[in-house]
């Protein structure tokens, strides 16, 4: 295209090209990357030939099968805790919101305590219930009759005191989540499901709630890793999750920084995992909240294939509207 | 004032308690209907009727309490005296001799199938599409069959012209595609008494007209309905009744050409001044 000299001081431009301009030079991004890459190699090889750590023996614990039996159990107390703990969040938070002072005021309560006092001391308490109450009893109160007794060390293992103390403070936690999810509704969505003739309890479950969980689910993930994570402080009152089974195993044969590692190559692959379900879950309540969806991981990864390949360009990847569930 | 109004206060002054008027065949009757938020009193002995087959609309500034006693007739707000009857039914309230009793949160929604309700931000729920949104009262709420609804709010969806929205979420839709489906969705239950607060306030002008067609074409189909609008072009074309509030008193009620093109007191005539 050829362009008319342009008078002095001025420019001649036309708005109907396309912009060509001469992209800006970054200069200092490379400085920057060139600066992370040597520190980061210098840190590996410095790790990577350090002779006092024994790679071989993280090889060889990885799949040891008390590690295992340990990956298990965190797993199982993990589930067990955030499974209850939403249920029993969700029923403090409905207290918390009700106009009853005494249900609203003992769930405060709730929440000031577990959240006020350190996990730690809240495990190792439950460890020491047995001091408290030898023997817990099913029965009448204040009469004679019993219907079930117990030693209170025979069902408050360290396992049961360990999910119980877990699963008590996560509560306070989730209930405050689910409470700040249930006020961000708008109250127009409760008068218009009341005008259509829906029951208080009906509204609650088809309305309210669906709109809450976009909000619940993401610190609630969150507090999912982070469950996972404090299982390891289950090793106060030993519990044999997979923190305790590496360092019962270094204790025997003073490898302690390489089981380390084989606790942390675990803890990462669960709460890789974990993450996973939370995407899911995002997109599933994400209904309706934006005009599109963001693409699942293998919708990208198609995408991605896509784009490498020549032929007719595919629509990109934004465009795609979706409708999930029904 | 209007034969409608004077009737009205004349018949509850000569009863003396608010429940005890003759009977009277208008579908909605409003009867010195008292409400305050605290200190302030937002209804002051309100009274009204609007029978079957009729649409009213309520003119008035804002905070003369046209939107507050709309809601009081589905009961979202609950009143402090007078009595309000939709088809013959006290609202909110059990008559047992001569106490009133509170209703229960079922029996009251019970009464609010009967009535649909249109509101200023449309409140479409956003986490379901068009259509699920018209079939989910009518299949949760009184259990009719899935397809019969489906096929039921597809007509509807026709009917507000938004048949190929269907499958639009709520944030895919315009705010006149949302109030129409709004529409839609309080027409799915069949109500005998429709009631409109603002519904085109929040929209963009272009879109007012949209609205405004379908609200004339339920209209003129006979839907009974309570409408408060500042649209007074459409005030003057649809309303039987027009009622103009203010300082949560009726001031005027009539029919349009009396209250809108020849209102009797100055706070009418500086209102419509101010809003044509």
């Amino acid at each position: 295209m050829t362009v008319a000299a342009p008078a002095a001081g001025s420019l001649q431009l036309s708005t109907e090209d396309d912009v060509d301009a001469i992209p800006l030079r970054h200069p200092w991004r490379w400085v920057g990357a060139v600066a992370v890459i040597l520190v980061l190699a210098f840190f590996l090889y410095s790790v990577g030939t350090n002779p006092n750590l024994d790679f071989a023996t993280v090889g060889t614990f990885v799949f040891d099968p008390r590690i295992l039996a340990g990956v298990g159990l965190t797993v199982l107390i993990t589930l067990i805790s955030m499974v209850v703990s939403t249920l029993l969040a969700v029923l403090v938070a409905a207290m918390r919101l009700s106009k009853n002072p005494v249900l609203s005021g003992v769930a405060w309560f709730y929440v000031w305590v577990f959240r006020g006092t350190p996990q730690i001391v809240q495990i190792v308490l439950w460890g020491y219930l047995g001091l408290l109450y030898e023997k817990l009893t099913l029965g009448i109160p204040l009469t004679d009759v019993v219907f079930w007794q117990v030693n209170t060390n025979d069902l408050i293992n360290a396992f049961v005191a360990g999910t119980l103390a877990l699963t008590l403070n996560q509560a306070a936690y989730s209930s405050e989540i689910v409470r700040a999810g249930m006020l961000s509704v708008d109250e127009g969505q409760r008068e218009a499901a009341y005008s259509l003739g829906m029951s208080p309890v009906y509204t609650f479950r088809r309305v309210l709630l669906p709109q809450a969980m976009r909000v619940i689910i993401p610190p609630m993930g969150n507090e999912t890793i982070s469950m996972l994570k404090n299982t390891s402080l289950l090793m106060v009152i030993a519990v044999p999750e997979v923190y305790t089974a590496a360092t019962m195993i270094s204790a025997q044969n003073l490898k302690q920084v390489e089981l380390l590692i084989v606790a942390s190559i675990w803890y990462l692959i669960m709460t890789t995992i974990l993450s996973v379900p939370q995407y899911y879950l995002e997109r599933r309540f994400g209904r309706g909240s934006t005009r599109t969806l963001p693409p699942t991981p293998f919708q990208r990864f198609r995408a991605m294939l896509d784009r490498r390949r020549p032929g007719p360009a595919p629509a990109p990847a934004t465009q795609m509207t979706e409708v999930i569930g029904e | 004032m209007s034969p409608i109004e004077n009737q009205t206060i004349e018949a509850s002054s000569a009863a003396g308690e608010p429940g005890a008027l003759p009977p009277s065949d208008a579908l909605v009757q409003i009867r010195r209907v008292r409400k305050s938020f605290g200190a302030h009193q937002v209804l002051r002995d309100v009274s009204l009727q609007v029978p079957a087959g009729t649409v009213t609309v309520l003119l008035g500034p804002s905070g003369s309490g046209k939107s507050t006693l709309l809601r009081c007739v589905n009961h979202l707000e609950t009143i402090d005296g007078g009595r309000i009857i939709v088809d013959g039914e006290l609202i909110g309230y059990r008559q047992s001799g001569h106490r009133i009793h509170e209703m229960t949160p079922k029996q009251i929604a019970k009464q609010r199938r009967g009535i649909g309700m249109v509101f200023q931000k449309f409140n479409l729920f956003p986490h379901m599409t068009a259509l699920e949104n018209v079939v989910e009262a009518p299949v949760g709420v009184v259990g009719r069959a899935r397809p019969l609804a489906r096929q039921r709010a597809m007509d509807l969806l026709a009917r507000v012209g938004l048949e190929d929205f269907a499958g639009h979420y709520p944030a895919q839709l315009s705010g006149g595609q949302q109030q129409r489906v709004a529409i839609a969705r309080a027409l799915a239950m069949d109500p005998k008494l429709m009631l409109f607060d603002e519904p085109t306030s929040a929209l963009d002008p272009e879109l007012v007209g949209d609205v405004l067609d379908v609200m004339r074409e339920l209209a003129r189909d006979g839907m009974t309905m309570i409408v408060v609008t500042h649209e007074i072009g459409f005030a003057r074309s649809v309303a039987d009744q027009v009622v103009f509030m203010d300082g949560g008193v009726v001031v005027e009620a009539g029919p349009p050409a009396e209250v809108i093109d020849a209102p009797q007191r100055q706070r009418t005539r500086n209102f419509l001044e101010s809003v044509m």
